[in-house]
């Protein structure tokens, strides 16, 4: 069992209030992700979760029974951290055991379980050398083989692959993600990368100076964003955004079009100056300096053959036009 | 790049090293030759010191039978190993709480720790003496080691919040979700960690407490004198007895001087420990 609950979690240092209220659930079984900008407190959420912080006030229930008070050990969680955060002085199998030995299981035990999570990380070779001597992924999946081994009540990632190289990075992501699927243990992952969100959660839920913004599924955030925040937070390339009188013609004070849903048309309503084209194959990106609105990123198929400089016309996908208000609420 | 020395100017700068090496090293060497003189030559010139005749280790003898060495060897010993200690206990966890778990006010604790090291010992003598005296503390072992271990323990306290400080939050943090207690988390975590820097500020104050000189001086007498006070018995008011007070002060020195030299890749190590990783 895994169920997380946070009733008006609010955290203070001095007189910055970090989280000022916070309710969420967090169901069996779920891979949840907390994403946001840097300082939104993704961070500083986990780690009231972990226990490695004290509310200022609020609750935190952990499979229906108040955690508020309980220290990091007794919350049957288990945590990856950011910088690995492994015993330098001991060997990856001493690394693994460790949470093993503090809870006083017999060194039997302890060794058949290490190795268990040893082949299923892939690490079995390595069990005799110390951290120093391993990889930047091999560490990492140090960390989650320590992390597995107690069998926790729920796994709590802090930005576990931002340390990593951009093709190492791809590889854990689908490593963590499979994890999941095989060992169906509620996950609570941080990250200020809306990539790893979308790929990896069942619910993103989406932060914005200590607030929640949005708590939803990867493609409800993306479909139907509740705000501008959101909006310009989940998705890339950015979704365009355009106010004045383009947007009053929609009646909104605001108009939000992703690059993906502009297409590029004989005869559209927007004409416009090719500023930058980014062929990558497969996508090409442009970014048109429309009459009247002003820059629109545009997202084409790879085979559209356009250059600096060259004038396009382009039409938004009429439905998938975002409305926003004065506020910054979207209008439905 | 490195920078292009010329070999003049590496000629240059080893004499002038060597020559400054020189220098500080002659009062230790001129100790060494005076103590296996007789009394008489060791008195003269400089010039027909080195060049009389006589070499003798009759001072060793002498000393050792007009004032029993090993006594106050021993002593030395059990006040700079028992201050250390003593220190360490009181300041581990000290460290620790400054450099994991700091207050507001932690700058201000350590700053004002430092600052009692500015003040000069002979402004709280007299205090100092009179609360010995009051508690029959003077000339005893368990005096000197307290008095030693209290005159040392900012640089302590300072030397393993500097190293501690070099340890990751986070690793401590996952000893802790890992299920470790406090005192496993010292113990199997941090400890392990911070051995080199623990092991300097070991050596660094068994040195600090062996040369100490003001305090072994003013509150012994003959039970608890350590060596500082056997090599200031030979220069009384009754005259100077140079190749003996040269003896003793070598017996004296030759101890710590030996740990120094065995252990100084540890000491240097630990004193730069974290500045270059």
């Amino acid at each position: 069992m895994g169920q997380i609950t946070l009733k008006q979690v609010r955290k203070s240092f001095g007189d910055v209030h970090v989280i000022p209220g916070v309710d969420l659930d967090i169901n069996d079984g779920e891979f949840v992700v907390f994403v946001g900008p840097s300082g939104c407190g993704k961070s500083t959420l986990l780690r009231l979760i972990a226990g490695l912080e004290d509310t200022t006030s609020g609750i935190i229930a952990i499979d229906g029974k108040d955690a508020t008070a309980l220290p990091p050990a007794k919350r049957g969680l288990a945590m990856v951290f950011q910088s690995y955060a492994l015993y330098p002085h001991m060997t990856v199998r001493k690394n693994i055991a460790f949470p093993l030995k503090m809870a006083g299981m017999t060194p039997a035990e302890q060794e058949k379980r290490v190795e268990r999570a040893a082949s299923v990380l892939d690490l079995t070779s390595y069990l005799d050398r110390r951290p120093g001597q391993l990889s930047g992924g091999q560490r990492q999946r140090v960390a989650i083989g320590r992390a597995i081994v107690r069998e926790p009540a729920a796994f709590l990632f802090d930005e576990p692959l931002s340390n990593l190289d951009a093709a190492l990075r791809v590889g854990m992501r689908q490593e963590i993600a499979e994890l999941h699927q095989s060992l169906k243990t509620t996950m609570v992952y941080v990250t200020h990368d809306q990539v790893e969100a979308m790929t990896m959660a069942d619910k993103i839920v989406v932060l914005n100076a200590g607030r929640i913004e949005q708590v939803g599924s990867p493609l409800e955030l993306y479909r139907s964003p509740v705000n501008l925040f959101v909006a310009g937070f989940i998705g890339s390339p950015r979704m365009n955004f355009i106010d004045g009188a383009e947007a009053a013609k929609h009646g909104a004070a605001t108009i939000g079009i992703r690059p993906e849903h502009v297409n590029i048309i004989a005869a559209g309503p927007w004409t416009g100056t090719v500023g930058l084209a980014e062929h990558l194959g497969s996508d090409t990106f442009l970014k048109v300096t429309v009459d009247g609105i002003g820059i629109l990123n545009v997202r084409a198929n790879g085979e559209v053959g356009h250059h600096h400089g060259d004038r396009v016309s382009l039409a938004p996908q009429a439905d998938k036009i975002h409305r926003f208000n004065r506020d910054g609420r979207s209008i439905t | 790049m490195a920078r292009a020395v010329s070999n003049r100017t590496k000629v240059i700068n080893t004499a002038i090293a060597g020559t400054l090496g020189f220098v500080m090293f002659f009062p230790i060497l001129w100790i060494i030759i005076l103590s296996f003189k007789t009394e008489e030559d060791a008195i003269r010139a400089p010039l027909e010191v080195l060049f009389s005749a006589g070499w003798t280790t009759e001072n060793f003898v002498t000393v050792q039978e007009r004032s029993d060495y090993f006594k106050h060897f021993s002593n030395s010993v059990i006040i700079a190993l028992g201050s250390t200690l003593l220190g360490l206990v009181i300041a581990i966890p000290a460290a620790w709480s400054m450099a994991f778990v700091p207050s507001k006010h932690t700058k201000d604790v350590l700053m004002w720790m430092l600052s009692t090291k500015m003040m000069p010992p002979v402004g709280v003598l007299v205090p100092i003496y009179l609360i010995f005296r009051d508690t029959g503390m003077l000339d005893s072992r368990i005096g000197l080691t307290i008095i030693l271990m209290l005159i040392n323990l900012p640089i302590i306290i300072w030397m393993l919040y500097t190293y501690f400080r070099e340890i990751p939050g986070e690793i401590l943090e996952a000893a802790r979700m890992d299920g470790a207690s406090l005192k496993k988390e010292i113990l199997y975590v941090l400890a392990p960690m911070a051995v080199p820097g623990i092991a300097s500020t070991i050596l660094l104050n068994i040195i600090l407490a062996w040369n100490e000189a003001f305090w072994t001086l003013n509150l012994t007498a003959a039970k608890a004198a350590p060596l500082t006070a056997f090599i200031a018995s030979y220069s009384s008011p009754e005259g100077l007895f140079f190749a003996k007070l040269s003896a003793a002060s070598i017996m004296a020195i030759a101890p710590i001087l030996i740990m120094g030299w065995f252990s100084q890749k540890q000491l240097v190590r630990g004193l730069t420990f974290g500045a270059v990783k």
